[in-house]
Parts: C-alpha cells; structure tokens; sequence
C-alpha cells in the first residue's frame, strides 16, 4: 500500500517538475534561434517556429508536450537537427552511468575507509591524517583537480590518456576527479557519525561479552552509522549518473551532462524539459529508495504511521 | 554491658567517608563548560585563531599595498611573487595579494551567509518532517509534502532558476546568495531528517513524550543536540561549496563580474595559466580556501567534542 501510495506520488512530483520548469523557462527572455535571426529571412524563422509549435499560445505548447510526456516522447531537439532528445538520452546516459557508477564506488569504498580509520583513532597520528586529506579533497573542487591529474598522469608521465572517450583507461583519470570530493564528505560524515556510535551502551556491551574489535566494527559499528552516508549518498547518484558538466567538458567526454547546461543557454526548450524529466525520474526513485533502505538498515525507523 | 571484645566487633565511622557524597567539582552551566572544553581543545583554537586572522586579513589586507584589486599594469602582468608584489601578479598585471584579500570579502560572505541560510531552513525543514513522519496521520502529511518540495527543489534545473533571478533581480552579491540558499538548504534538510528519523526511537525521546514534553521542545533540545555532530560536518562543507558554486555562476557569466575578484573566480581564471608554470594564481586562492576550510573543520570537530556533555573530564 505505502508503495503503490509513493509511486502514485512519485508521478504527481515528476509532472510538478516539468510543470514548473515549463514556467521557469518560458518566462525568462531568450529564444531558440537568436543567432539565426540576422541572416535569416522572416518567412523562414516564422516557418521553423511552426515547427517546433513555438508559434503557438503557451497553453497549447504545455498541453503538447504533456501528451507527448505520456508516451515516453520527450520531441525534438531544436539544436540538433537529426537527433530527438529520447536519442540524445539514448547516447549520452550509458556513458554518462557509467562514469558516475565508477566514480560513485571509489567515493564509497575510500570515503567509508577513511571515516572508520579516523574514528577508531580518534584524536590520534591517523585521524589527523585521514582528516587532512579528507579537508583536501574537499577544498580541491573537480574543476581544479582535473586539469591538475591530466597534466601529471597523461602530460608529463604519459600514464593516461588525455581526454575523449573509448577504453576503460579514458575513464580513470574522470572518474577520480568526480570521486574526490564525494569521498571526502562521505569519510567526514562517516567519523563523525562513527565516533558517536562507538560511545554508546550496546559498543560496550559488544565488547564486553568478547566480539572481535572487527565484528564490532562490522556488524554493530557501520551498520548504525551508515545512514547519514546513504541520505547523502541518495542525491549524489542521481546527479552523478546523469553527468556533470564540468567533467564532462575537461574530459571531451560524450556524456548527458552538458546538455543540462547547454540547452538551458540555447533556450532548447524540448531538451531542457527531456533532460530535466530524466534527471527527476531518477531522482525520486533514488530518494524513494533511500527512504526504504532506512528501514532495512535500522528496523526501529518507523516512516508512517501505518508502521511500514 | 558491653564487653571489651564486643566492642571490637564495632568500628567507629571514618568522617572522611561522609564528603564523598558532597559534589565536589564546581557546578558549571552549559555555556561555560562547552568554552571551557574549547578552550582546552589545541585544534579547535587553532581554528579560531585562523579563521580571526583570515576574516582580519580580509578587512586590511587590500590596504597593505599600494595597488587595488583593480588596478592593471599590463608591462608588469604575470609576475612570480616578489618583495614588491608578494602573491605575484595576474596576467592584467593586477596586484594578486591584494586581489586574494579582497576576494575573500566576497567568498567568505558568500560562504557564510548561504551557510547560515541553510543551516536555518534545512534544520527547520528536516527537524519537522523527520520528527513527523509516523506520527498519524497529520504527522504523515507533513512529511511527504516537506520532502516532495525538497524533491522537486532539488528537480528543478537550478540554473534556470538563476537565470530567473537574474532576471528579476540585479547582479550582484545579493543575488548569488539567494540563488545559492533556494536550493542549498535540501540537502542539509535531507541530513537531518534521517538522522531525527533515526534518533526519535531512542528511550530518552520516548521517555520526554511521556512526561508531555512538546514536541518543539523534543526536536530543539533532544533530538537536534544528538544529531550536531552530523549538523556541524554538513555546515563545514556547505561553506566551500557556495564558494565554489559562486565562481561555476561566476564562469558562466552570472556571479560576481571582473574586475571584482572572488577566490573561486581567481582559482577559475588561473586554470588557463597553471600549464604555463604560473602555480601562483592558482595556489594563492586555492591555498585560501583550503586554509578557511582547514579552520573551519577543526573548530567544528572541536566544537563538536565541546558541546557534547560526555566529554567532561
């Protein structure tokens, strides 16, 4: 019942997305063919608004593009002649998933490491050190971190390769610099969280009747102190598998990213919406995903008051 | 009568033993022993004193020149640090000491003020919908429509609504801050609402439900406190965040314009040159912000330990 309830739910938030988005990108100013408006005649631009049904009143263009959405149509690209924007997802997001899965697990295994490392040793020579690195990551943003790992690893040691996309070696040196800052966050969310689940009865109450420091760790330890990582974690997935930006461009990576960016500039309307329909359809099945894993991981946290 | 043996058999009390139940250590309130736990904690004083002496150094440092942050000299461009221009100068042949100083007015208002502005909402926002959530009926409502706005916040192409804001508003500083705080408190309000989710089937939460404490009451002084470790790492990365996100606005031409400078703008414009081997344009503002960030991280685990009333020794 609460799932039906939440996928109904997830349908409304989505078609709120877009509703709004719509909104938002018709009201600002811009139009899709500003820089053809000079060299073409009147007549012609008159004709390719028609096309695109631009020409017609804001209403009807909404109501177009619904019935279009209920059928998994997302229409034509404007600035892309020959591809629609369902192809354009088609290319662009198995590339794209697959860099940010990559750069996902990364963050997850050495962020989770630090943050436990840091905690047992609280206060002492290696939580300092995992701290300092963790500050590092953070304050290093991708946009810095890139330039700086193409310049060592495929510059001047010729390790990598530069940039573009093709073997799994393209995909080492963007999926680092995705992963840094993720990892950083993910180990200080992790001490933190980890340092108070160790002061409490039940840590005490493990060891006393004589488990394994690494059992404690295991099985009472991470288990009560993932959670705020997973919340975190919900988001980041949906933002990473559906490319960055950034990266994408360092890297001249044929990825989904940069068309996030890059309609919003051309006033693409129909790719802003399909890009922004993806990206939301993704988001709340994440979201809704992570609200599910709470109860799994501490079977205590009550979501309704139905008690599932 | 009592013999002499029998009176063996009896000890006289050892006054001493009656002060022991008398408390011996002063009684402090809470806001002085968390100042004293700071204190007493080397790191989070040195992060005190950084961030006193970076915030300092953004009032006066600019005048410790003779150049302003705008000021160009293309014959001197480019310039490694020296006794004339310490922090070297930009390829404009503009002061870089001055132009870091100057930049970090902006990165940190930028910085603080969104910080601050999700630190508010986002605790607001998640200590209600994580508090009720499963408490009937209502409690469910509350929830779902807290949680799908913070969906559809985050759903939203967020550059759309800068560009929006731009429209409506002037550019300026302004302007990127509430571009930055529209959406910046979702992921703070997210944080917190499964840490309360989690913290709320605790014994002591059941135990101030009983004795009818409101439920306010529960969230600001029970729950929240036991969450703060989680709360104070979130706020120390909301901080580099907006500043980083204010010079992404600032590439894009929407955040603050040349020949202002903020370290995000100043690490941005470096990107060009670092291949060169001019590493001062982009390591003064990166050292910055890593330095801020540094504070910040140790005066928030300081200030963590300090507040947490376990940590009395």
């Amino acid at each position: 019942m609460y799932i039906v309830k939440r996928l109904l739910t997830m349908i409304v938030t989505i078609w709120l997305i877009a509703t709004l988005t719509f909104i938002i990108m018709k009201s600002i100013p811009g139009d899709p063919f500003a820089s053809d408006a000079n060299v073409l005649p009147e007549e012609v631009l008159q004709n390719i608004r028609a096309k695109y049904n631009l020409d017609k009143p804001l209403p009807v263009q909404y109501a177009l593009y619904m019935k279009n959405l209920l059928t998994f149509d997302l229409g034509p690209s404007i600035q892309s002649e020959t591809r629609d924007v369902n192809t354009l997802i088609a290319d662009g997001f198995p590339v794209s998933a697959v860099l940010g899965l990559q750069s996902l697990v990364i963050a997850l295994l050495f962020g989770i490491l630090l943050g436990i490392i840091a905690a047992l040793n609280h206060n002492r020579l290696l939580d300092h050190v995992a701290m300092f690195l963790a500050i590092i990551g953070i304050s290093v943003p991708s946009f810095i971190l890139a330039p700086l790992l193409i310049k060592y690893f495929a510059v001047e040691w010729k390790l990598l390769p530069v940039a573009s996309w093709g073997t799994w070696a393209h995909s080492i040196l963007p999926s680092i610099a995705l992963a840094t800052t993720p990892m950083a966050v993910i180990a200080r969310f992790m001490r933190s969280s980890m340092l108070e689940v160790m002061r409490q009865n039940y840590i005490k109450t493990a060891e006393a009747k004589g488990l394994s420091p690494a059992a404690i760790v295991i099985k009472h330890g991470i288990r009560n102190a993932i959670l705020p990582v997973i919340t975190f974690i919900g988001p980041l997935f949906a933002v990473l598998i559906t490319g960055t930006f950034v990266i994408e461009k360092i890297f001249a990576i044929p990825g989904l990213g940069k068309y996030f960016v890059d309609s919003i500039f051309n006033r693409d309307y129909p790719v802003i919406l399909g890009t922004t329909v993806f990206f939301s359809t993704i988001l709340v099945i994440t979201l809704f995903l992570v609200d599910i894993s709470y109860r799994l991981i501490d079977p205590r946290i009550k979501l309704t008051s139905r008690g599932d | 009568m009592i013999s002499q043996k029998e009176d063996a058999l009896f000890r006289p009390i050892d006054r001493s033993r009656l002060e022991s139940d008398v408390i011996q250590r002063p009684s402090l309130s809470f806001g002085k022993q968390v100042l004293i736990n700071i204190v007493k904690n080397k790191m989070a004083v040195l992060g005190a004193i950084l961030l006193f002496a970076i915030v300092i150094m953004a009032i006066v440092g600019p005048h410790l020149v003779p150049y302003s942050y705008s000021d160009q000299n293309l014959a001197n461009g480019s310039q490694p640090p020296s006794s004339k221009h310490w922090f070297g100068t930009d390829d404009l042949g503009r002061d870089m000491w001055s132009r870091t100083w100057y930049g970090a007015r902006i990165s940190l208002t930028v910085g603080l003020v969104a910080a601050l502005i999700d630190l508010v909402i986002g605790v607001l926002v998640g200590g209600i919908s994580g508090y009720m959530a499963g408490r009937g009926k209502l409690g469910d409502r509350i929830d779902n429509i807290l949680m799908r706005i913070v969906e559809i916040l985050y759903g939203i192409p967020y550059l759309l609504v800068v560009i929006l804001l731009m429209v409506i508003m002037e550019q300026g500083l302004w302007t990127i801050i509430i571009a930055l705080s529209i959406t910046g408190w979702v992921g703070m309000a997210r944080i917190i609402r499964g840490q309360i989710l989690q913290l709320k089937q605790q014994e002591y939460v059941m135990a101030a439900q009983k004795l009818g404490t409101s439920h306010a009451k529960i969230i600001f002084r029970h729950l929240l406190p036991n969450a703060l470790g989680i709360i104070i790492v979130n706020l120390t990365f909301t901080i580099p965040q907006a500043i980083f996100a204010e010079s992404f606005l600032s590439f894009l031409g929407l955040g603050v314009q040349a020949p202002f400078a903020s370290w995000g703008t100043m690490a941005n414009d470096a990107l060009g040159v670092i291949l060169n081997g001019q590493w001062w344009r982009l390591f003064f503002p990166g050292f910055m912000i890593a330095l801020t960030m540094f504070a910040f991280n140790v005066f928030g685990d300081g200030l963590q330990d300090a507040l947490d009333p376990r940590t009395r020794k």
